[in-house]
């Protein structure tokens, strides 16, 4: 008795196992003219959710029959997994605000993402917005997955109150070639005027060497991405460059070995930081700040300068059952009228051409914002390629080694991660 | 008559009554363990990646190609001496301390209910709250550093790749502790005072009768414990993530499990993921097994 309750048990779980996998989404022929009610996602950024409540909002008063519900993307330890997750399930939202470009091969790998480049006006649409700078987001297939939203160039933002305390002219501060860099970390560090001057975060997750070598990369190399034709391209005399400079920067002790468990910048720890534009209504009332490019070895003018983007797209995604509206929501979404509004609350700059002559007002009343409007019209995207988040956890492995921890030559690891990145290529 | 009855063979109306109050328990265990156990070694024979319902995904057989990335990763193998490395602080540690502390609960002792609900705090409150106590203690800035002054370790003890790992085993153990004084505490109930009355008329101190009563007479308990601390130590994840930034300089305190969180979720290679946590399995039940020789030894 026992053992035939046991066996029909077994069936019984078997049997739900073999439902759940073989599940269905939705016709993809259907969904593509299909229009209703949508949901969409938004990051748990506090200005983001509100202007994305106002959006939803205005949309809503003018399409009563196609209504969108906002939620925050599920808690998880980063958005990727959550929305990875969802994936698998089918349960993810029509649109996500925040998904990283980093992410999306991974997604399209899991079917996960609708092609945005067959609707009819797709591609027209994000090229027609974003201009030159959206050839990044294309997939290995020609086609866009991803609509690019919005980008946070990376610049160097300093205190100027610990700089005065070093002794340094917090006015024109010597920044722009490897060497003032070091000489003026060196200056911060033995005053006593803080405890760093600059604090990435040195520990080991993959997307960590977009804040500390990745902008001076894109600098350094006039705008080269990590991966170009299929090749990586930091084993170079730019990409040594880079890595010695860091290196020193560890050697003496000017950035630490450890990450600290809070915000060093916001806390007079570190005098300096790579950021984007959130950081200015992030410090408006708490630093006396000062915002300059990402130094290279030679010094190069500001209007040379790449740097990174740290973008963040608009994916839609494959359970979406009224592909039509969703696609109506991310134009309305991304029109001039909601970037405008999308930057004058948040701070972040929309992945549209020309933004100071566009939002000409706002830029008059934000003069802190003016640099980073210049900056985003020279921003680098990570490569989009297959296995983009194994390539950077190598990268990043080879990183820690060598110009953390000093452990190998920068040089050797440079050439040992070109090796492996290679061969994470080929596999894909 | 009663015994008689009693040892009459049951009823086929009773074996359906105790098939039915162990349904709900087979159905758990066949959801939660076996289902997923034979999907995971299914996944590690095959290519297979997570798809969105409805997509036609390839997943060929691929035998033991991914047993071979498994073996020839050398991060992989860094892992497991990582682990190794902690077992070896971390269990003897925890034996030793936890039946120590037991025994001294186990006295009549002033304040002895608060000191046994003292050492239970660490394993009921939530790693994220104490690893930032522990990164107060031995942060580069921390207590430790500053006591220490110059004799500091450079680079800081958590970024250290010689003290990483035993910094997590020393941190682990303190935080299980708890746990472990409990099973000891309960396990001491059972050695008869009758056994300390006699060891001590024959002339036998504190110390000798802790060695020739109390150790022998929790023996059961020390394999539990330490199959346990195995088992839970094999399982590192939250404290090599957490305490060491995702595995720390140059994957120095990486662990299996941290790996095949990388591996299968962040980097979409559930089939490496599953060999890996085959592998696990089967030196969890190597280890084990060693320890319950070793700790049963001359029963």
């Amino acid at each position: 008795m026992l053992r035939r309750t046991a066996y029909a048990l077994l069936v019984l779980a078997l049997s739900a196992t073999a439902t759940a996998c073989a599940r269905s989404g939705p016709d993809a022929v259907t969904a593509a003219a299909s229009r209703g009610p949508i949901t969409v996602w938004l990051s748990n950024n506090a200005q983001e959710v509100e202007w994305g409540e106002k959006m939803v909002a205005d949309w809503n008063r003018q399409h009563p029959d196609q209504r969108i519900t906002a939620q925050s993307i599920p808690a998880g330890k980063t958005s990727e997994e959550a929305i990875s997750a969802s994936i698998i399930a089918g349960s993810t939202a029509c649109l996500v605000f925040n998904t990283s470009p980093a992410a999306v091969p991974q997604f399209e790998k899991q079917a996960g993402l609708v092609p945005l480049s067959d609707f009819p006006d797709g591609a027209k649409y994000i090229e027609g917005r974003t201009g030159p700078l959206a050839a990044q987001y294309r997939s290995a297939d020609g086609s866009y997955y991803q609509m690019p939203w919005k980008s946070n160039p990376g610049m160097i933002l300093y205190n100027k109150k610990i700089f005065k305390k070093a002794g340094l002219d917090p006015e024109h501060p010597r920044l722009t070639t490897y060497d003032e860099f070091l000489e003026t970390s060196r200056k911060i560090v033995r005053s006593g005027a803080a405890e760093a001057a600059i604090w990435p975060a040195p520990s080991s997750e993959f997307f960590q060497s977009w804040f500390d070598f990745y902008p001076a990369f894109i600098a350094e190399s006039g705008g080269k991405q990590l991966v170009e034709d299929g090749k990586p391209q930091f084993d170079t005399a730019a990409g040594r460059r880079v890595a010695a400079f860091w290196r020193q920067m560890y050697a003496e002790k000017l950035a630490p070995q450890e990450s600290y468990p809070g915000d060093a910048l916001g806390e007079q720890k570190t005098a300096m930081s790579t950021v984007g534009p959130w950081a200015v209504a992030a410090y408006k009332d708490s630093l006396d700040w000062g915002v300059v490019p990402v130094p290279t070895s030679d010094g190069r003018p500001a209007s040379e300068i790449h740097t990174f983007g740290d973008e963040k797209s608009i994916g839609m995604y494959s359970s979406c059952k009224n592909r039509a509206t969703a696609w109506d929501v991310l134009k309305f979404a991304t029109s001039k009228e909601q970037d405008g509004r999308f930057l004058a609350v948040t701070g972040q700059m929309p992945m549209r051409e020309h933004l100071v002559s566009t939002y000409p007002g706002f830029f008059a009343e934000n003069p802190s914002y003016k640099a980073f409007a210049d900056q985003a019209e020279r921003v680098v995207e990570v490569p989009n390629v297959p296995g983009s988040i194994d390539m950077w956890q190598a990268f990043r492995d080879a990183w820690t080694r060598s110009v953390i921890f000093g452990r190998q030559s920068t040089a050797a690891a440079l050439h040992d991660a070109d090796v492996r990145i290679t061969k994470i290529l080929a596999e894909y | 008559m009663n015994l008689l009855q009693a040892k009459a063979p049951a009823r086929r109306g009773t074996s359906r009554i105790g098939a039915l109050f162990v349904t709900p328990y087979v159905v758990f265990v066949l959801a939660v363990f076996a289902v997923p156990l034979v999907y995971t070694v299914w996944i590690s024979f095959h290519r297979f990646y997570f798809t969105a319902p409805g997509a036609d995904a390839d997943t060929p057989w691929v035998g033991l190609d991914n047993y071979r990335a498994v073996f020839t990763d050398p991060v992989v193998g860094q892992a497991f001496l990582n682990i190794l490395v902690f077992l070896v602080i971390n269990v003897p540690l925890t034996v030793g301390l936890s039946l120590v502390l037991a025994s001294a609960l186990n006295a009549k002792l002033p304040f002895r209910s608060f000191f046994r609900a003292a050492y239970y705090v660490p394993y009921v409150t939530a790693s994220v709250a104490l690893v930032a106590v522990w990164q107060f203690l031995f942060g580069g800035s921390g207590l430790v550093n500053n006591l220490l002054g110059d004799l500091a370790p450079d680079p800081s003890w958590l970024v250290n790749s010689t003290l990483a790992m035993p910094v997590i085993a020393f941190f682990v153990t303190w935080k299980q502790l708890g746990f472990f004084v409990m099973l000891y505490l309960a396990a001491l109930q059972n050695v008869g005072r009758e056994l300390y009355e006699a060891a001590s008329v024959d002339g036998a101190g504190r110390i000798r009768q802790f060695f020739s009563v109390t150790v022998p007479g929790v023996r059961p308990a020390t394999t539990l414990v330490v199959i346990y601390a195995v088992i839970t130590g094999a399982n590192l994840f939250s404290e090599p993530y957490l305490l060491t930034g995702g595995g720390g300089p140059d994957h120095a305190s990486a662990s299996p499990v941290l790996l095949m969180y990388q591996k299968g979720i962040e980097q979409g290679h559930p089939d490496f993921a599953a060999a890996l946590g085959v592998v696990l399995v089967a030196f969890v039940l190597a280890v084990s097994l060693l320890a319950r020789r070793l700790t049963e030894r001359g029963n």
